[in-house]
């Protein structure tokens, strides 16, 4: 029990006459891979701009290590180790992909009194930014503008700057999402090496893929959860084969 | 205050409201549905007092004046559209100011250079040149009540147009959805093109019928310009509600504020700016 | 700009030694005239370096930022007293402070919106200022303030330099546009700088990635403000003279064009901006009165057929000759 990170309870979003999240209760724990699967407009990534605050709820309450963070700012959320993705990627495209990373590891070491000193200097930034390009097997590209590299490269690069955030909890949006099968396969790998240390919400759609990685399922269908389990216990289940599994591998 | 000044000074802030609205929602309609930011659209105001000024003397007549000048600044609008605006859809905002601000120098030059600097009275028609009396000393002006009620005329018609017709679902679907409108075949040039003329027409319309009351003179336009930016930034973009609604409370806070505390009157509708803008940064409504 | 060419690097410092050597003889070399004109010009330069922290490193386009200009300037015209000199070194951080807290002021609200908004609301704020100064007994109505003397930079019973002289004016002026240059290429290298250079080009990602975006643009919108009210001060110093006119928005719009003459974004382009500005208004000025005409259809014309501005003629210049890429 101690070892959930990050909780919900009741969370909703309504976007006028459609609730695109509904009374969604979903825990995760340090050292879990927390998977959700569901059709398109099943509400997964309303759920990730939830909990990252990118959008306010309409009701229901998040909590953080114990402390209600419902209303917090997305920035103050970042601040407080609860870090995140896009799925359409979002980066700062003129500038090299290290730099990209660097002004993410900066977020964590911010000095911003420090004006007369160069921001590229600073070494503990420096080695942050560089190790997470290194994770996510960009170490040869740092030097790339951003809008240069190719479409898998900019997936990469948008995992590597939420980890140069070094974040307690990480919300991915579909991070295998236009990579190719030997970057997915890395990507699949680091997924491994970071689950024991973090608590992650991996929202994807490659199945084998989450089945491989993934500690805790969750299904979602219309905004609410079906059903939430192992895997196992997730692909066994008569319910979500109906609704998703069995229907489409949409 | 007695009861009589005050309702004097209501009419007044009302009528000053109404005639805002009138250059304001044509400003407001080509943000919301052009995204474009135009510093040019005092300057219709301008040329609509002036084109008032020339044009009635020259024909004698203040109505034939504002039939032809709103002739004139439909195709003004038109040839702007075609010539200069249609350029800028896709630029940014900066590109648009510069465009916007180069176009208020040329057409403060041009009305320089033509009519000169001097400031100008346009007398009001002889049928509404007289006063309502209200106490043995107060009267009001039947002209001013003639333009509030030719504002609110307007300011109806222009309800039934977005709401009603054809054209203003062109014009609303235009704002929310430029592709969905070219797929149902419909022209979003031709829609552009008709929105721009309309906001020219309105700003002009509104500086004519202005023109006997405030007289005529160089810089009027900015002046309105930037009063509507703040009906604008109070009312929300692209929503002609809202402009209505923020015409109105501007009209009311200065004139009012004139009034009240005659040290700060140029002040008072910035602080209200600044308080709405706390209060609710997006506007007091969003959308059309 | 990050990470460029060394190549590119060395020919800038070249071409930047060149233009310093230039402006410390022109004194020599050129009229009185001149000598004053270029003053004008580098004061100019200082208000574009001012407004490219905001619109090119933090993409905040303001159309208000002659209000700071004009409050540093007024705060030299209201606190010189009429029958002896003020002092410099009392003024000018007076003035620079006042129009760092108007700047924060009016940034508390309107780094709150955003595009379309943020060029009205500036505009707006701009001309609650130029009422202030234009319509109350405080700033002494449309025909401004003259001052009777300029100010001394006596420092206890010693006087550095003489701002009676013009040419003094000139190399104070100069060394103020250096220090500011300086400044700013120091602070937009700083973890404050590169900041806001991601919010300019991210605003949504730097925001998800924990930067307190408010207080960065806060803090942007005050320093520009504050190095704007330098300028003002500058001016005011120069001539002696001020009145609402600083504040109009047609100051605004022109140091905007600057910018876009000489690319923005770019240090060096706010100063050559400032440069092409006044002598475009020198010569359209000597053909005809009506010169704001010819202006205003360069303008029209500049954005029509050249949307890079006039910094992307050197660009496609450059990558037509010598078919390399652009580097900014």
């Amino acid at each position: 029990m101690s070892d959930v990170v990050l909780a919900t309870l009741g969370l909703s979003r309504r976007f006028g006459g459609l609730m695109a999240v509904s009374g969604v209760a979903i825990e995760l724990h340090r050292g879990r891979l927390h998977a959700v699967l569901g059709p398109n407009g099943a509400g997964k990534t309303t759920l990730i701009n939830l909990l990252s605050g990118d959008l306010a709820a309409t009701a229901g309450n998040i909590r953080y290590r114990g402390e209600d963070i419902t209303r917090c700012s997305a920035d103050r959320r970042s601040r407080i180790g609860i870090g995140r993705s896009y799925q359409k990627t979002n980066i700062f495209p003129a500038f090299t992909a290290f730099e990209n990373c660097r002004l993410a590891a900066q977020s964590r070491a911010p000095r911003p009194f420090a004006v007369f000193t160069d921001a590229a200097r600073h070494r503990p930034v420096r080695e942050a930014a560089e190790r997470a390009l290194d994770a996510a097997g960009l170490a040869a590209r740092g030097g790339s503008v951003a809008s240069a590299l190719s479409h898998g490269e900019q997936r990469q690069l948008e995992i590597a700057m939420v980890l140069a955030t070094a974040p307690e909890v990480l919300l991915l949006d579909e991070p295998l999402a236009g990579m190719g099968a030997e970057e997915a396969q890395r990507m699949v790998g680091l997924l491994r090496t970071l689950a024991p240390k973090h608590a992650i919400l991996l929202v994807e759609h490659d199945m084998d893929a989450v089945f491989a990685v993934a500690d805790v399922i969750t299904v979602m269908v219309n905004g609410q959860v079906l059903e939430s389990g192992a895997p196992a216990q997730i692909r066994a289940s008569p319910a979500v084969r109906r609704a998703y599994l069995g229907e489409a591998d949409e | 205050m007695d009861v009589y000044s005050f309702f004097i000074q209501l009419l007044n802030g009302l009528q000053y409201g109404l005639l805002l609205f009138l250059v304001a929602s044509g400003l407001t309609l080509i943000f919301g549905i052009m995204g474009i930011i135009n510093l040019a659209h005092g300057s219709f105001y301008m040329i609509g007092a002036y084109m008032a000024f020339s044009l009635s003397t020259l024909t004698g007549s203040l109505f034939v004046a504002i039939i032809v000048g709103i002739v004139l600044s439909v195709v003004l609008g038109v040839a702007l559209e075609w010539a200069l605006f249609s350029h800028l859809y896709k630029r940014d905002h900066l590109e648009q100011v510069l465009l916007t601000y180069g176009l208020i120098l040329v057409f403060e030059e041009l009305r320089s250079l033509i009519v000169g600097n001097d400031v100008h009275g346009v007398a009001v028609p002889a049928i509404f040149n007289w006063s309502v009396p209200l106490t043995e000393t107060l009267s009001y002006p039947v002209y001013r009540l003639f333009m509030s009620a030719v504002c609110v005329v307007l300011a109806v018609l222009l309800y039934l147009l977005m709401a009603k017709t054809r054209i203003g679902m062109m014009i609303r679907a235009g704002s929310s959805n430029r592709e969905m409108v070219q797929s149902l075949g419909l022209n979003i040039n031709l829609v552009y093109r008709l929105v721009f003329a309309l906001g020219v027409a309105l700003a002009a319309f509104a500086g004519m019928l202005a023109a006997p009351v405030s007289s005529v003179y160089p810089g009027m336009g900015t002046g309105v310009l930037i009063i509507c930016f703040v009906v604008v930034v109070i009312g929300g973009i692209g929503s002609i509600w809202g402009a209505l609604v923020a015409s109105l409370l501007i009209g009311l806070a200065d004139t009012f504020g004139k009034v009240l505390i005659p040290q700060a009157a140029g002040v008072t509708v910035y602080v209200l700016m600044a308080a709405i803008l706390l209060w609710r940064p997006e506007g007091l409504f969003r959308r059309i | 700009m990050i990470h460029a060419p060394e190549r590119q690097d060395r020919r800038k410092a070249i071409a930047l030694a060149a233009a310093l050597l230039l402006l410390a003889l022109f004194p020599f070399a050129g009229a009185a005239f001149y000598t004053e004109l270029v003053t004008k010009v580098m004061i100019l330069a200082i208000f574009a370096l001012s407004l490219d922290v905001l619109v090119g490193y933090t993409g905040l386009v303001s159309f208000g930022h002659a209000a700071y200009y004009g409050v540093g300037a007024y705060a030299l015209g209201l606190l010189a007293p009429p029958y002896e000199a003020a002092n410099l070194w009392l003024t000018l951080p007076v003035a620079v402070g006042a129009a760092a807290l108007a700047a924060l002021f009016v940034g508390a609200f309107v780094v709150r919106v955003k595009g379309i908004y943020f060029i009205m609301v500036t505009l707006a704020f701009a001309q609650m200022f130029y009422f202030v100064f234009h319509d109350t007994r405080f700033g002494r109505g449309s025909d401004g303030i003259s001052m009777n003397f300029k100010p001394v930079a006596a420092i206890g019973g010693f006087t550095p330099f003489d701002l009676a002289n013009a040419v003094h004016v000139y190399y104070f002026v100069f060394a103020a546009l250096v220090l500011v240059f300086v400044f700013l290429r120091v602070l937009l290298r700083s973890p404050f700088g590169r900041a806001l250079q991601g919010i300019r080009s991210n605003e949504h990602r730097m925001r998800s990635l924990g930067y307190p975006v408010y207080w960065y643009k806060l803090a942007s919108f005050t320093v520009a403000g504050a190095l704007a009210g330098l300028a003002g001060y500058l001016s005011a110093l120069q001539f002696g003279f001020v009145n609402p006119e600083l504040l109009s928005w047609h100051q605004s719009g022109n140091v905007l064009l600057m910018l876009i003459l000489g690319g923005v974004g770019s240090l060096y382009g706010a100063v050559a901006g400032a440069f092409a500005f006044v002598a475009l208004q020198e010569l359209f000025s000597s053909l005809t009165t009506h010169w704001q005409l010819l202006l205003g259809g360069t303008i029209i014309l500049l954005v029509i057929f050249l949307p890079g501005g006039l910094a992307s003629i050197a660009g496609r210049f450059k990558r037509t000759l010598v078919g390399e890429p652009d580097d900014e």
